[in-house]
């Protein structure tokens, strides 16, 4: 359904089956398909986990932690079973990937898992798509029917005397249900509140079993692993930053579209070769790298490698690779404004500096940007983001408070135009409109 | 829990700290005198780390951790006080208060609440928000619960007490964000068993009862802490008492003093069902009967009327022609000078009580059966040694059998006890009963025998089943007993089990059961009965063959040395005494608190020619066929002892006061003084001196019990006054076997196990007599019928009222 | 009245199925229950898949539910208050939702979402008199790079505007016939 884009900077590593039907298991097969789980049957686990943490493949989801490394922390024996966990919620803001793959190429994520069940003795995957995909639910269902009746999936997988389980499951409409630990709670069938950490889902996960919990992506970057080998897809990228990455241009850009390109591709590059700059000639204000949870670039910060390592020295994150490009015409009290909206609506309301404090945010960012300002507010919202940061019970709380922080330090001049009731510089119609909070 | 646990050895603010492995750091610190502040996280209750109020710095951790989720590691180095530290706090509350309303001068909590408390000693009070806060109505949810949900603050407290301690799971949490709610589990109401433990646990004043709210500030209150006078458990609950124009007006229940044995815990009864002191049919002063109605008399003439009538029967027929009736409600020192009235005033043994649990029997089986005497080997653990079990000891055995009744229904504290020793010590719980129980949830087995079965399970125990085998009962549809030969070879296999039986088990079923206890290592036995006393009222002997401690009246022994010659022959039981009655030998009934009218549906006829003499709060169904009736206070208005079922003593502390009612204990030795007898030979009191006869309440409200506790407040021995209840006491701890327990342990609120193992050789009676309450969660005999706070809650329950007369 | 505390927050707790709904329904929920340990785990899209067959989740659904996977009504009320899919309340046959989130705010949301609005005649979680439209500004739905996006029930329409809008809603208003 979603449209596809393309650019000759582009590596097709995780999107190489987009548009080539794959979603049919015959064309998956002709395509590779199901090879690199047959290669894995015949490695052994902790090979299979160093040829994943040699790739130097880091989370897709948005944390970026190592995956095979991550892996490794699964005790090789459990008492209780142990579990693979697709995480499909895709729920953060300017991302839109996972969708394509579950669209394009749902069985690679399949593959994905099982190699992920191999290395780290799991019987089942969990396959969790999020509520409001439902199509993609769908296609991901027959994938798996499919793959049951060809006798991929279930007992005695492709005669090597092993059995790997592969189920999906549906969210209903819940961003906090994307943390990995409120993701287990949400399959378990209860409100999507996270887990006390420590244990971590390695250790204790689902119904208190072993669990390795992957991004879609993460997933769909395995099997070529596998095939092409950790070397070939470590040198795709920068140094521990292994690959490619699809990263979802969107915003005020001329060629909005998910791309596929290598890990450390350049911002700029990105913005204005791939993107093809900015419409209406107008001109570029700043830069949301990697979905609404990381803090804010200006124009004068894009010169930069879109990898892990760098955007983190650059005191923002790549996070999940949505890439929201903002130009001078925005107001960014109001785009701040908006993304405080969405962290109110989506904090689960479990620990008191997430649940108050992006609502208090809310509230007077709300007020603010309608004209209601006082000088002192300007400080409250730096003061209240920056007590939030790092107490609250998951990283949502931090995700709320890091982009305002950026926001409220980089345009603060922004901030002071809308006092002592001046209206929005940038609306025409004065004030914005504002959207009822939560009901 | 390990005999000696390792120690870990840690540093919190530069201090070594030291503590068990698996200690959380918030405990740790605890310990060591280090409060770390916190608001969800709540001792043996799930941990939630929602709050952040306890975050500390570890080092060599990234972020700040909280202190509630942490266990403590060798070597770990704790800040918790620095600048950081306290910001991030400050920062919690303000954040708090931005949308909590600040009614705190109206708000039940204040003065008691711990957003405040915190507010203080985090200075968060200049509010940085000019938002508008969101209002919402308050609800209720129930008769005695209300909410006022933006005072909430979500710690889930509530929410957790109410399904991991209660296992009831009527609260839970409604949407997500800042709109999440505390909600009941039928949308806009609660159907629980209202025990108010959620009202208790709210650190704020969202939740509130009833009962109390906005009806004063805690600080105009006393507090005094007594002893529950519902069911025979015997929690320890604070009253909250404030000056009446009638005296001391009782306000509030609660659970404040957690040092009981019941810890956490009060039911609805223990927390509401005070209120019975203050209800407007209360009797405010003595009724004689004059030409067939009864009418309002004064204290002198009444009790002159008792005197001479008793006198004259006495002279007349003798001792014989009177019968006497206890109460399962009265003090310890109450019943034994009532029984001892009867004795040697009257020198009758026509002395009864309702008898809702063979106690006879138990004491004759605990002594019978020879158990070893196992010396508990972690007493703090164990609880008391000894063959019989203390309402501790259920919290902490390893193991637990209980056998028949509902103790969910019927003793709350014993099943929260079972409950929470299950939950959090993995105790294991077997259950024997006819029905299926709540507590069968808990149970690691369950075995549902057919009701007429008991006795047969029991002998089984013993070993007495045919080779071993349960013997197939007639009608037992589910051949529950092939169960059985497995079932007891677990039993077996337990070590320190704690054996509880409901009234279902009486008579030589008993002897069985302490049989089968005797050969078990560690295990000891609890018998359940129904009220306030009825342990007590038992063991201070109100049956007419038995004297105190189980004596046989034909073995008068000491006491003979003590009292003089005593009636040798047994007297007339509760039945035997109406049956006289009707054949007309019966000249004089003498009862006091209970109803024994109501409850056997005695015909008015039957009394015709009886000289009735009642003391009780209400006109009950015995009052009102009575010739004279007196106002009696209630065990919240008097000092004195309970036993609770399980044979744990604990004090009474005088709490409310009507200056229009007598303790029973002073007009028992009125009457005896109106009688004309010697009430030294019966109240042991200031020899030679001036022994204060006249007084009259009012001026002196009081008197006898403000004497005592002044006396005990210098540390004298009391014996001055004739209505000294402590100086009984004395008398009671040297004579009554079992009851020598620490008098200042006593004073100081602790509860003590008697040993009833300890009494004398003992006799069995009839079991047919034995007659259990079964009042359940709602219902307290003559007490829950004049509650205002249990007949709400049952009316809004099922609006069709119960019907018959509930036991006394 | 021994055992009467069952009754407490545990009515028809006892997994049998008192409701039917579709086939499809039925088999797709007696498969689910096979694929986990817990029977709680079908929970969610259980709610999901029922809801889209009775239009939302009346209290008879909501008892139903409960009682086959042997939880408490309040569990499930708890669960479903949480999930923003989820509803308690009937929403119209076409449930229209349009992006309010950063990518597609940044191209014209809210100008899209003040058009349906006045088109519809409704607000935000309003419903037409006539049953056919509800309509709500949601969260990110995963049309970033094809904003500004809306779904209609689960079908995404994507690059709108409104014109587009009119369009569609037309087309719909024509299936509701
Ligand atoms: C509030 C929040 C929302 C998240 N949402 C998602 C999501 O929608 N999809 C996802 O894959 N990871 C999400 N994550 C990250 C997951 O917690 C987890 O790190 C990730 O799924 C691990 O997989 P990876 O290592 O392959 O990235 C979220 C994290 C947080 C704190
Ligand atoms: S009602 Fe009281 S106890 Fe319950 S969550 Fe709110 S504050 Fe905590
Ligand atoms: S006490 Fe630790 S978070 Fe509440």
């Amino acid at each position: 359904m979603a449209s596809l884009v393309s650019h000759p900077d582009e590596v097709k590593v995780v999107s190489k089956r987009f548009g080539q039907g794959a979603t049919n298991i015959d064309r998956y097969l002709e395509l590779d398909g199901y090879k690199a789980v047959r290669k894995a049957l015949g490695m052994q686990p902790d090979a299979i986990i160093n040829e994943v943490k040699n790739s130097g493949l880091r989370g897709r989801g948005g944390a970026g932690f190592n995956t095979g490394l991550k892996w490794s922390f699964v005790p090789k024996t459990s008492a209780k079973p142990k579990y693979i966990l697709c995480n499909g919620d895709e729920s953060e803001p300017g991302t839109c990937k996972d969708r394509l793959i579950f669209e394009h190429d749902p069985h690679s994520v399949i593959e994905g898992a099982m190699i992920a069940g191999l290395a780290v003795g799991a019987q089942s995957a969990y396959i969790y798509i999020r509520g409001e995909y439902r199509y993609l639910l769908e296609i991901m269902q027959k994938a798996i029917a499919d793959g049951y009746a060809r006798g991929f999936f279930g007992k005695n997988i492709f005669g090597s005397g092993r059995d790997f389980e592969v189920f999906w499951h549906g969210g209903a409409g819940a961003y906090e249900v994307g943390e990995e630990s409120a993701l287990m709670e949400s399959l378990e069938g209860k409100r999507g509140v996270p887990r006390i950490r420590p244990p971590f889902p390695a250790v204790v996960g689902l119904w208190g079993g072993p669990t390795v919990i992957n991004n879609a992506e993460t997933l769909a970057s395995v099997p070529p692993i596998i095939l092409g080998g950790a070397e070939w897809f470590a040198n795709l990228g920068t140094p521990k930053n292994g690959g490619t990455r699809l990263f979802c241009l969107s915003g005020h850009v001329n060629k909005p579209g998910v791309y596929e390109l290598p890990m450390g591709y350049n911002l700029k590059k990105m913005i204005y070769e791939v993107g093809g700059g900015i419409p209406n000639g107008r001109k570029l204000k700043a830069v949301v790298p990697g979905g609404s949870s990381c803090p804010l670039l200006t124009s004068d910060e894009i010169d930069v490698a879109m990898d892990f390592d760098t955007l983190m020295k650059a005191q923002s994150m790549l996070g999940s690779g949505g890439v929201v490009m903002v130009d001078d015409s925005t107001c960014m009290v109001k785009f701040a404004l908006r993304i405080m909206k969405f962290y109110q609506h989506e904090s689960c309301g479990w620990c008191i500096p997430c649940r108050e404090g992006t609502d208090w945010l809310l509230k007077t960012l709300t007020r603010f940007h309608s004209g209601g300002g006082i000088k002192k507010d300007i400080d409250n919202i730096q003061y209240l983001s920056e007590n939030m940061l790092g107490r609250t019970f998951c990283p949502l709380g931090d995700a709320a408070a890091l982009p305002t922080i950026s926001i409220v330090k980089k345009f603060r001049k922004e901030f002071e135009d809308h006092l002592e009731g001046r209206p929005c510089p940038f609306e025409k119609a004065g004030a914005a409109r504002q959207l009822p909070v939560f009901a | 829990m390990p005999d000696s646990p390792k120690l870990v050895n840690l540093t919190v603010d530069g201090k070594a700290v030291s503590a068990p492995v698996g200690t959380l750091l918030i405990e740790a610190c605890k310990n060591a005198g280090i409060e770390v502040p916190s608001f969800c996280y709540y001792p043996n209750l799930s941990l939630q780390g929602a709050c952040r109020m306890c975050l500390v710095r570890v080092e060599k951790m990234p972020k700040l951790q909280t202190a509630c989720t942490t266990g403590i590691t060798e070597g770990m180095v704790v800040a918790t006080d620095t600048d950081e530290i306290r910001q991030a706090r400050k920062s919690m509350v303000e954040m708090l208060l931005g949308n909590h309303p600040l009614d705190c001068p109206v708000c039940d909590a204040g003065g008691e609440c711990e957003l405040q408390d915190m507010t203080f000693s985090y200075g968060a009070a200049e509010s940085k928000f000019i938002e508008l806060k969101q209002h919402r109505d308050e609800q209720q949810w129930s008769p005695v619960v209300f909410f006022d949900r933006p005072r909430c603050i979500l710690c889930y407290r509530c929410v957790r007490v109410c399904g991991e301690g209660m296992d009831v799971w009527a609260l839970g949490v409604d949407n997500r964000a800042a709109v999440s709610t505390i909600v009941p589990n039928k949308q806009d109401h609660l159907e629980c068993e209202e025990c108010g433990m959620c009202i208790d646990i709210c650190p704020v004043g969202a939740l509130t009862s009833g009962a109390y709210r906005y009806k004063t500030r805690p600080w105009e209150m006393n507090h005094v802490g007594t002893t529950c006078t519902h069911c025979a458990d015997g929690c320890k609950t604070t009253l909250g008492v404030r000056r009446s124009d009638t005296g001391m007006e009782i306000v509030r229940g609660d659970n404040r003093d957690k040092s009981g044995i019941n810890g956490d815990f009060l039911c609805i009864k223990g927390r509401y069902a005070f209120d019975f002191a203050n209800n407007e049919d209360r009797l405010t002063q003595p009724l004689v009967r004059k030409s067939g109605r009864l009418a309002p008399a004064t204290w002198e003439e009444a009790f002159e009327v008792v005197g001479r009538r008793f006198k004259s029967i006495l002279d007349r027929e003798g001792g014989r022609a009177i019968g006497v009736i206890g109460s399962t409600r009265t003090t310890n020192e109450e019943n034994y000078l009532l029984q001892k009235f009867a004795r040697v005033v009257l020198g009758t043994n026509n002395i009864d009580h309702h008898r809702t649990a063979d106690f006879p029997a138990f004491a004759a089986a605990v002594s019978q059966s020879q158990i070893p005497h196992p010396v508990a080997k972690d007493a703090t653990r164990m609880g008391h040694p000894g063959v019989t079990a203390s309402m501790r000891d259920v919290y902490n055995a390893p193991a637990i059998l209980l056998i028949g009744n509902d103790p969910t229904e019927e003793h709350p504290l014993l099943a929260w006890q079972i409950r929470n020793n299950v939950r959090l010590h993995q105790a294991k719980l077997y259950v024997v009963n006819a029905n299926p129980i709540k507590l069968r949830r808990q149970a690691a087995e369950y075995v549902q025998i057919p009701a007429q079965a008991y006795g047969e399970f029991a002998s089984f125990l013993a070993g007495s089943g045919q080779d071993g085998r349960g013997r197939p009962s007639p009608h037992d549809p589910q051949a529950s007993h092939q169960q059985w030969p497995a079932f007891r070879d677990k039993l077996r296999a337990e070590k320190d089990l704690v054996i509880i039986f409901g009234s279902e088990i009486v008579g030589n079923w008993v002897l069985d059961l302490a049989k089968f206890a005797a050969n078990l290592p560690g295990a000891k036995l609890i018998c359940l009965g129904d009220y306030a006393n009825s342990r007590g009222a038992a063991d201070m002997g109100l049956y007419p063959d038995l004297l105190p401690g189980y004596l046989p009246v034909s073995e008068t022994g000491k006491f003979h040395g003590e009292w003089g010659t005593l009636p040798p022959s047994a007297g007339l039981s509760i039945p035997e005494m109406f049956d006289a009655a009707r054949a007309g030998q019966l000249k004089a009934l003498y009862v006091i608190g209970a109803n024994p009218v109501g409850r056997l549906d005695i015909g008015p006829s039957t009394l015709k020619d009886t000289f009735v003499v009642v003391q009780d709060m209400f006109l009950t169904e015995t009052a009102a066929l009575a010739d004279v009736v007196l106002p009696a206070a209630n065990a919240y208005e008097k000092s004195g002892t309970f036993t609770n079922t399980c044979g744990d003593i604990q004090i009474l502390k005088k709490a409310g006061d009507v200056a229009t009612a007598k303790p029973d204990f002073e007009m028992i030795v009125r009457i005896a003084d109106a009688i004309g007898f010697d009430v030294h030979k019966l109240v042991p009191f200031g020899h030679g001196m001036h022994a204060d006869m006249g007084q009259s309440r009012g001026a002196q409200s009081g008197e006898a019990d403000q004497h005592s506790v002044w006396l005990e407040a210098n540390g004298l021995e009391p014996k001055m006054s004739p209505f000294d209840p402590m100086a009984t006491l004395d008398e009671i701890q040297r004579l009554v076997p079992g009851y020598g327990v620490s008098r200042l342990e006593l004073m100081a609120g602790n509860d003590q196990h008697t040993s009833i193992s300890a009494m004398g050789p003992r006799k069995q009676q009839a079991p047919e007599q034995i007659a259990p309450a079964h009042n359940n969660l709602f219902s307290s005999g003559t007490l829950g019928r004049y509650s205002r706070a249990l007949n709400s809650v049952i009316e809004n329950k099922d609006p069709e009222p119960a019907d018959g007369v509930p036991a006394d | 009245m021994p055992g009467e505390q069952e009754h407490i927050s545990e009515s028809r707790r006892d997994g049998t199925n008192y409701m039917h709904f579709s086939d499809q329904f039925e088999s797709r929920f007696a498969e689910m229950l096979t694929h986990y340990p817990t029977k709680r785990s079908v929970l969610v899209p259980t709610l999901l898949y029922a809801q889209d067959e009775t239009g939302f989740l009346s209290d008879e659904v909501i008892t139903e539910i409960a009682s086959r996977l042997e939880l408490t009504e309040l569990d499930v009320r708890n669960v479903i208050s949480y999930y923003s899919m989820l509803t308690t309340k009937r929403r119209g046959k076409f449930n229209v939702q349009v992006c309010r989130n950063i990518s597609c705010l940044l191209r014209g949301a809210d100008e899209l979402i003040e058009h349906c609005e006045k088109k519809l005649g409704i607000g935000h979680k309003g419903t037409t008199p006539d049953g056919i439209f509800s309509f709500e500004h949601v969260e990110c739905i995963g049309a970033c790079s094809w904003a500004p996006a809306a779904q209609v029930n689960y079908h995404f329409h994507e690059n709108l505007t409104a014109e587009k809008m009119d369009k569609l809603l037309d087309e719909y208003r024509q299936r509701a016939r």
